[in-house]
């Protein structure tokens, strides 16, 4: 278990590294070295820790080694709260200065004053090593992703200055904090990395420094420096109060302040109502960003959170809140997404939406919902983080991400076009790993009594539908045109959507091996108990539906392609001028078809339901918090 | 045992089940409006002429995607029959939909990609009331498997009427009645032509009207799930009442026009949560 802190220290070094080297080739080779190294490393972590029987580790107990690694981290606070100050008055953003400075000091304060006897400060479990192994494979893949998409974006995009050498020393540093934050079992540590990752995703969001990336990326700090403050009230409740300040005891004890507390900090970073316009917003970066970020990796760092607290918060006020937000962010993030033409916006909001649901899961904290937390949490993390490279390698292609540009793309990108399918196929069609969790989710919101959800699950899995099937059905239209696109998407581009497509088509069929040999170990550890949530019986019926996904369109392919068909002309009522693009228009003209999908805009627009949305999230929550803390004080 | 003879007693019988019923449909709407009306076998005459027709295709993907929407149809109706769970059954019928709705937009031509707009509307519109009555059959009997739902002492329909009237209300969708046949319709000359399946003719068109018999008698089987139980004697009371369900539908059908695809939407999702929503809460309530 010594190589852990390297597994920290090698992307660090990666992130000093990149912003020296100027050269873009040489650039290239560091990013992969330095990705390929963080496998390896996450590999032997895994080695080991299997060697040593898969058990909850517990690493680091306090000794003179941690004092100085505590002092080290308590400057580097102070060395990110500088760096918020200095930006945020260069752009005038006061009230961001209050939040960082009043949470900063807070935990300086508390560590001076309330300091506490620490037994472990890090922890390797299951749960730590899934996030680990997804941060270092979907994180790595897109480093190596983002060689060949940073060169396109810069050939593509010649207004803005290219600072690919800090892009990558963020998106490094950036795995490097994620390493931490779910291996830190202390509190403090892991208040430390949590802020590092707010930072890393407040520069990339500004990365262009357009007025939009600045104004978005203040939004995104102070709602996730929101939740930091409250990370950091938590923890000083924790010392003061209960004088531990380990994620275990906060769970063991469940004390219902802190509880709270962190949960909120958790609600903030995976983006839930009234939360998610920061996620929305981070759009604007490049999409490396987009898929890493706010999407496989940092998001998944609240619904983390969420699952270790899982067992504290089964049956409490608490709960109920994150149960509720969850699922009230899946219905109304999934309706607005029916609004956008974005091709990006649209992955954000189903981020959004989905982690509504593993957020809602994690709220009723019951083993069920939990394994269907984590299960979730997988598929999301490689399907989305594949459609947002596809998404971006269509839009360096085309030189734009609207999905009405997408008509019939099948014909004109192909191999793009397949991968776009087959992550849009992961993320809500029978059998694959979402829609197996949404049936397991199902139940156990009626076993739990909650039937609110129940309801929020049913509506949010139709509108879900819709954007989904459009998007789908825009991508296969057969619509032959003259515009010419060349694919310019990289070999480095194409190996990383390879690896994800190929790893969310092993995922669907090995789902049994997952559930048994990943799932119910978590699901056992943060329990004590599992019992296999799905019987014999569902996996039957399931294989049967994987069979019939995969073999029925195979099957009829190979039957039908063998019968002669004569192909006629589409129906234009007409004026079909013979080639299916274009008809005779009342001017006896040549008109171009043109084919655009439904967005009901009137109805699910953003404008219209976004704040009303965010109101009653946010009443919630207020609500809620006050009852909490006015319960136990 | 049980479970093979239901399945192949599915895929055997629900074509001929559902064509018998269209034509028993078809002249009844006739008499409804004052005519005549063609022979009850009728539709069993157009599969036979659809099937002789030349193969004609606006392009290669068409009639796989119509093949496999008949084979998802036909594999969610297995899975009810044989008395699986009827959970996963729904989630196939609405991944069946997803074939029909690809096949259409995969023409790119005007009128099918509005029927296949259309259609992905009146999805979202029914799916809720089918997974809350998934949900409310659990509540009720405290299964999702079919074969647990149909060997109860009592009938469903008494615990839960809601959900049947709930999906008496987004059955008019399934069977594309009046006043939900948005996405296509019998009559080539309005304004959606015949939208879904505008550009489908010959076997591929008689691909999808068989693929609509199985959904056909999976609605209805539905339907019978409220009224059978462990008494041999609820089965021939369950066919009545899918009879009487259907008569109702036709009866629909003939005297309301089409609506807006809002109205439906709305429509669909507020009765949902009258009726189904309702329903369920009181079971949770009870339990």
């Amino acid at each position: 278990m010594e190589i852990i802190p390297v597994l920290i220290a090698w992307p660090a070094l990666a992130a000093v590294l990149m912003p020296l080297v100027s050269d873009r080739k040489a650039r290239g080779v560091i990013a992969y070295v330095a990705a390929g190294g963080m496998m390896a490393l996450a590999l032997a972590v895994f080695g080991g820790w299997l060697a040593a029987g898969g058990q909850t580790v517990a690493l680091y107990p306090q000794s003179t080694a941690t004092e100085y690694v505590d002092l080290a981290m308590l400057c580097g606070e102070f060395v990110l709260m500088a760096l918020i100050i200095a930006l945020s008055i260069r752009h005038r953003k006061y009230p961001v200065i209050l939040l960082s400075a009043g949470q900063t000091l807070l935990v300086a304060w508390s560590e001076i004053a309330h300091p506490v006897e620490q037994s472990t400060h890090m922890r390797l479990d299951g749960l730590a090593m899934l996030l680990c192994i997804i941060a270092a494979f979907v994180g790595g893949f897109i480093c190596i992703y983002a060689v060949g998409y940073m060169k396109a974006y810069h050939a593509h995009h010649t207004e803005y200055k290219d600072r690919s050498g800090f892009f990558f020393s963020m998106l490094f540093l950036f795995l490097a904090a994620m390493f931490g934050l779910v291996l830190s079992e202390n509190l403090v540590w892991m208040y430390f990395f949590w802020e590092v990752t707010s930072v890393v995703s407040f520069l990339l969001i500004g990365y262009t420094r357009t007025e939009e990336a600045v104004n978005n990326s203040f939004r995104a700090l102070w709602m996730n420096l929101l939740g930091g403050f409250g990370f950091a009230v938590g923890i000083v409740y924790m010392a003061m109060v209960h004088g531990a300040v380990q994620l275990a005891d906060v769970v063991s004890t469940g004390a219902a302040i802190p509880v709270a507390l962190l949960a909120f900090a958790a609600l903030t970073k995976s983006a839930q109502l009234p939360f998610s316009s920061w996620l929305l917003g981070a759009m604007v970066a490049p999409t490396p960003s987009s898929a890493l970020l706010h999407s496989a990796t940092m998001v998944k760092a609240g619904v983390y959170l969420l699952i270790r607290l899982a067992p504290a918060l089964a049956g409490t006020t608490a709960g109920v809140m994150v149960s509720f937000i969850g699922g009230f962010t899946f219905l109304a993030a999934s309706m607005m997404a029916i609004a956008q033409n974005d091709g990006k916006k649209v992955l954000a909001f189903s981020t959004i939406s989905n982690l509504g649901l593993i957020v809602a899961c994690a709220g009723i904290g019951e083993e069920e919902t939990v394994w269907a937390a984590v299960l979730l949490m997988l598929f999301h993390a490689i399907a989305k983080s594949m459609l947002f490279q596809a998404v971006g390698a269509i839009e360096n292609s085309l030189g734009t991400r609207d999905i009405e540009a997408m008509h019939g793309l099948l014909l004109r990108l192909p191999r793009l076009t397949y991968i776009m399918g087959i992550g849009i196929a992961g993320m809500y069609l029978a059998p694959f790993g979402m829609l197996i969790s949404k049936w397991v989710a199902l139940r156990s919101f009626v076993d739990s009594n909650n039937y609110l959800l129940v309801v929020f699950l049913a509506y949010g899995s139709a509108t879900t539908m819709l954007y989904w099937t459009k998007w789908l059905s825009k991508l296969v239209s057969l619509h032959h045109t003259k515009e010419e696109v060349r694919d310019k998407t990289h070999r480095d581009q194409y190996l990383s959507m390879f690896v994800h497509a190929a790893a969310t088509l092993g995922l669907c069929l090995l789902f049994p091996l997952v559930s048994s040999r990943v799932v119910d170990p978590i699901v056992r550890t943060l329990f004590g108990s599992a019992h296999a949530v799905l019987s014999m019986n569902v996996l039957t019926t399931m294989a049967i539906m994987l069979v019939s996904v995969l073999f029925v369109p195979a099957l009829m392919f190979v039957l039908t392609r063998s019968t002669h068909q004569d192909y006629v002309p589409i129906y234009m009522g007409g004026a079909n001028m013979g080639d299916n693009t274009y008809f005779v228009n009342s001017y006896g003209a040549p008109q171009h078809l043109y084919l655009s999908n439904w967005y009901l805009r009137f109805e699910f627009g953003m404008r219209r339901l976004m704040r009303p949305a965010e109101m009653v999230s946010a009443g919630v929550i207020l609500v809620m918090l006050c009852m909490i803390v006015g319960g136990a004080v | 045992m049980m479970q093979a003879l239901g399945v192949v007693l599915y895929l055997v019988l629900a074509p001929f089940v559902g064509a018998l019923l269209d034509g028993v449909d078809r002249k009844l709407s006739a008499r409804m409006q004052g005519r005549q009306g063609p022979p009850l076998l009728q539709p069993f005459y157009d599969l036979a002429k659809l099937f002789s027709k030349q193969m004609l295709a606006v392009n290669s993907v068409q009639m796989l995607l119509n093949l496999s929407y008949l084979i998802f149809l036909a594999v969610a109706g297995s899975l009810l029959f044989a008395g699986e769970d009827l959970l996963m059954c729904l989630f196939m019928l609405s991944t069946a939909d997803m074939f029909l709705v690809m096949g259409a937009s995969s023409d790119s031509s005007p009128f099918s990609t509005l029927g296949a707009g259309r259609e992905m509307i009146q999805i979202m519109a029914y799916e809720p009331m089918t997974l809350l009555l998934a949900v409310g059959f659990y509540l009720a009997t405290g299964s999702f498997q079919v074969g647990d739902i149909v060997s109860q002492p009592g009938s469903a329909v008494f615990t839960m009427p809601g959900f049947l009237l709930g999906l008496m209300f987004i059955m008019a969708i399934k069977l594309r009645k009046s006043p939900f046949d948005l996405s296509t319709s019998h009559h080539a000359h309005q304004e959606l032509v015949k939208g879904l399946t505008t550009e489908m003719a010959g076997p591929t068109l008689a691909v999808m009207n068989i693929a609509e018999y199985y959904e056909m008698t999976l609605m209805l089987g539905l339907v019978g799930l409220f009224f059978v139980n462990r008494d041999p004697a609820s089965w021939p009371l369950a066919v009545l009442a899918c009879l009487l369900v259907y008569f109702l539908e036709i009866l629909w059908d003939n005297v309301s026009a089409r609506v807006r695809w809002n109205t439906m939407l709305g429509g669909c999702w507020v009765v949902t949560l009258l009726t189904g929503g309702l329903n369920g809460l009181v079971l949770m309530l009870m339990r």
